[in-house]
């Protein structure tokens, strides 16, 4: 674990050490990803990448809620959440790193 | 949409590429954040959202239909948090309908 975070300028930078294009093409096509699955989402579309995850819409009816600081009421409109459902391959892909840092070591002797 | 659908989308969108490097492309990109999560780190995607991982404690489960009790080891699951701007894009004009 190196506790990094991983940005859009990682990401083109991988797709332009794969491909031999410029790196301003590559930042764009990081981007033209991103708004795909953007657009399409927002037309309510499931987006399933394989052995990655799936993105879907669900929707939430509006209820009241309540300011748990305050104990006050307040209405909650109807709204769309974004939810992601990881694929195995990407799980076990986590785990597996994960498992390299503590509990594998057991698991080889 | 699935992967092939989103790599024919920008296969027409950018006619000098070859299909294959699309691919090349596209796989890249979602390898790319696996890796990552894989070896620990965050993945921050601002106005679309971000990717971490998040730790579980092994607890005992128990099995629902027999009532038994089973060892759920502890484990690290992938989790997405979505960004700002997709939220407010899924829900612009949005109103329960």
């Amino acid at each position: 674990m190196t506790g990094k975070t991983v940005t859009r300028a990682d990401l083109s930078e991988s797709v332009y050490n794969a491909l031999g294009l410029s790196r301003n093409e590559s930042a764009q096509l990081v981007e033209s990803v991103l708004e795909h699955v953007s657009v399409a989402l927002t037309k309510g579309e499931k987006v399933k990448i394989s052995s990655f995850g799936t993105f879907s819409v669900r929707e939430k009816k509006g209820r009241v809620g309540r300011n748990p600081k305050t104990g006050e009421e307040a209405a909650i409109d109807p709204r769309r959440v974004l939810v992601f459902r990881p694929s195995h391959v990407l799980k076990d892909m986590i785990n597996e790193g994960a498992a390299n840092g503590s509990a594998s070591q057991a698991k080889t002797a | 949409m699935i992967k092939s659908e989103l790599i024919a989308k920008l296969a027409e969108e950018n006619p000098h590429l070859y299909q294959r490097d699309v691919e090349r492309i596209v796989s890249t990109i979602f390898e790319s954040i696996s890796e990552a999560l894989a070896s620990g780190d965050r993945v921050e995607l601002r106005g679309f959202g971000a990717f971490s991982v998040k730790h579980r404690d092994g607890r005992v489960g128990r099995n629902p239909r027999t009532g038994e009790s089973v060892d759920v080891p502890e484990k690290s699951v992938p989790f997405f948090k979505t960004g700002k701007e997709l939220r407010e894009r899924l829900n612009e004009g949005y109103d329960g309908g």
